[in-house]
C-alpha cells in the first residue's frame, strides 16, 4: 500500500523552479533515503509529503493523515521553555490527549531513545545528540505511520551519527512506520534505507533509484561488507554523474 | 583585569571627581547658588530627607502605575494582533505615530482632558504613553519570532490558532517581552519626570517638581539633592529589573 505519493509534481518559488517534475512514492513500512546535492529540493519534497506545502503542478496523494505523519528536522527544534518530557508530549497534548496519558507515553518514548534519565532536563542541558534523540522521541510519540527525517544527523559528530542511525532502525523495527530519510551523506543513505533515491541538482529530478542489499536493521559489520561498499560506489557514481551533467 | 580592579576603577574615578569638585568649590569660593559643593548637597539631602523621600515616592508610584497600565494594554493589544494579523496592521501606524510624537507636545492636551486639578493623572497617562511602545513592539515582534520549524510541527500536529498562540508564540515571545519591559521601566521614570516638568504645578509634588521649585528660588543644593535621589532611584529600579530579567530568562531557557 502506498502511504504518500508525489505524481508529476513540480514546485516553483518566486526565484524560479525549485523541484521536479518528480514522481516519488513511499509504501507502508518502507524505508527510503533521498540523497542529492544541496538546494536540489529534498526538503521541499519532504514538506510536500508532509502536507505542509502545495505543489505548483501535479498531485500529492496521502493515505497517512496529518496526525499520522511526523517530522524531524536538521536541528532538534525543541521548545527551550519546556522539559524534554513536555516537548515529547506536545504532539499528543495538541491532539487533545489527556495530560497524564500524554506524559506517560512521552516517558516511554524517551526511554526508548535512551533518555529515560533526562526526562526533566531542558533542551539547553542536553548535548546535541541527546537533543536529537528527544526530537526523535517526539516524532515517535504520536505513533506515526509516516516518519519524515530531514537531515536529522547533519549537525552531529560521526560516532553519534552512527549510534543514532542504529537507534532509528531499531525503533523502526518495532512499529514499522514508513520512513523517508533525507541526507547528503551517501554512506548514511545506503546504511539507513532499503532503497536510495538520488536527485539531480536543483530543480531536482530523480536521477536514480538503487535498492540496497541485506536486511534492516543492519547486522553487525555491515559497514565493512563488500555489498555495502559496492552500493555506496554505485550511488556515488550516479550522484557524481548528475553533478557533472549540471556543470 | 581582576575583579577587584574592575570594582575599584569606577569607585576611584567618582571619588576623584567629587574630591576635585569639593576642593575647587572651596578654593575658588564658587557661590552656592551657582555650584554647591558635594558636601553642601549631602547636607541638603540629610536635612530634606523626608520630603525628598515623599517626592521620590510620588514620582516612583506614578511611573510604576504607568508601567503596569502600559504593560497590560500593550500585551493585550499585541495578543489580539497575534490572533488576528489585520488588527496588528491596523494598530501599527497609530502606535508608531504616538511613539515618535514627543510626549512633551501631547502633555498640554492631556492636562486639559484630565483637568488641571489632577496633574497626577495626567503625568501617569503621559508616562503610560511613553512606556507603552517598547512593550507593545517587543511583544508583537516576539509573537512573530517563533522558530519556523516549530510552527511547521504545530501545523503538522493540527494545532488550532489558539493552541499555537498559547503553547508556541506566547512562550517564544517571553525574551522579547522581558526586554520590552526593561526598556519601558527606564522610559516610564523618564516619562513621569518629563510630564512633571510640563505639568509644573504643585499638584503632584514629585522629584521634578522639587527640582523646578528649588531652581526657581536659586536653591541649587536642593536641585542637586533631588537630582541625586532621582538618579539613585532610577539606578536601583534598573538593577531590580536586570535581576528580574536574569531570573526570568534563566527560567525560560532552563540554564
Amino acid at each position: 500500500m502506498t502511504l504518500a505519493q508525489l505524481r508529476s509534481v513540480r514546485v516553483d518559488y518566486r526565484r524560479g523552479p525549485a523541484l521536479g517534475p518528480i514522481d516519488l512514492g513511499l509504501a507502508a513500512e518502507e524505508v527510503v533515503a533521498l540523497v542529492g546535492p544541496s538546494g536540489c529540493g529534498k526538503s521541499t519534497a519532504m514538506r510536500l509529503l508532509a502536507g505542509l506545502e502545495k505543489p505548483t503542478v501535479g498531485t500529492v496523494e496521502r493515505a497517512a493523515g496529518k496526525g499520522e505523519t511526523s517530522l524531524v528536522f536538521q536541528a532538534p527544534t525543541l521548545a527551550p521553555w519546556l522539559s524534554a518530557l513536555e516537548n515529547v508530549a506536545l504532539p499528543l497534548l495538541l491532539a487533545g490527549e489527556a495530560r497524564d496519558t500524554a506524559l506517560e507515553r512521552a516517558r516511554d518514548c524517551l526511554e526508548q531513545v535512551g533518555l529515560g534519565r533526562a526526562v526533566n532536563a531542558r533542551p539547553a542541558q542536553l548535548s546535541g545528540g541527546m537533543a536529537m534523540r528527544a526530537s526523535l522521541a517526539r516524532a515517535l510519540a504520536s505513533r506515526p505511520r509516516l516518519l519524515l527525517l530531514d537531515e536529522p544527523f547533519a549537525a552531529l559528530d560521526e560516532i553519534t551519527r552512527r549510534s543514532l542511525a542504529d537507534d532509528v532502525l531499531r525503533l523502526w523495527a518495532e512499529t514499522r512506520p514508513a520512513i523517508l530519510f533525507v541526507t547528503h551523506n551517501v554512506e548514511e543513505a545506503v546504511y539507513m534505507a532499503a532503497r536510495v533515491v538520488i536527485m539531480t541538482q536543483g530543480p531536482g529530478r530523480i536521477a536514480g533509484d538503487v535498492a540496497t542489499p541485506g536486511p534492516l536493521p543492519r547486522p553487525e559489520g555491515f559497514r565493512t561488507s563488500a555489498a555495502f561498499r559496492e552500493t555506496v560506489e554505485d550511488v556515488s557514481r550516479i550522484l557524481a554523474d548528475t553533478m557533472k551533467a549540471a556543470a | 583585569m581582576n575583579r577587584l580592579a574592575a570594582f575599584l576603577a569606577p569607585l576611584t574615578l567618582v571619588t576623584a571627581i567629587l574630591l576635585g569638585w569639593e576642593l575647587a568649590c572651596r578654593w575658588m569660593s564658587v557661590p552656592v547658588y551657582l555650584l554647591p559643593s558635594p558636601s553642601a548637597i549631602a547636607a541638603s539631602i540629610a536635612v530634606d530627607w523626608s520630603p525628598l523621600a515623599a517626592a521620590a515616592w510620588t514620582t516612583l508610584s506614578m511611573a510604576l502605575t504607568a508601567l503596569v497600565i502600559a504593560s497590560v494594554c500593550a500585551c493585550l493589544l499585541a495578543l489580539l494582533g497575534g490572533l488576528n494579523p489585520l488588527i496588528e496592521q491596523a494598530v501599527q501606524p497609530i502606535a508608531v505615530t504616538v511613539q515618535v510624537t514627543p510626549v512633551v507636545a501631547i502633555a498640554p492636551l492631556v492636562m486639559i482632558w484630565t483637568g488641571l486639578d489632577h496633574p497626577g493623572r495626567a503625568i501617569t497617562i503621559l508616562a503610560t504613553i511613553v512606556a507603552f511602545f517598547p512593550i507593545y513592539s517587543g511583544a508583537a515582534a516576539g509573537l512573530r519570532a517563533a522558530d519556523p520549524d516549530l510552527e511547521r510541527l504545530f501545523d503538522l500536529y493540527g494545532a488550532s490558532r489558539w493552541q499555537k498562540l498559547i503553547r508556541l508564540r506566547l512562550p517564544s515571545a517571553v525574551p522579547f517581552m522581558v526586554e520590552g519591559h526593561k526598556v519601558a521601566t527606564a522610559l516610564a521614570v523618564i516619562g513621569a519626570v518629563v510630564a512633571e516638568f510640563v505639568a509644573g504645578s504643585g499638584g503632584a509634588q514629585g522629584l521634578a517638581w522639587r527640582i523646578i521649585e528649588s531652581a526657581n528660588r536659586l536653591q541649587t543644593a536642593r536641585v542637586f539633592a533631588a537630582l541625586v535621589v532621582l538618579a539613585a532611584m532610577a539606578t536601583l529600579l534598573y538593577a531590580l529589573v536586570t535581576v528580574a530579567e536574569r531570573r526570568i530568562l534563566g527560567w525560560w531557557s532552563g540554564r
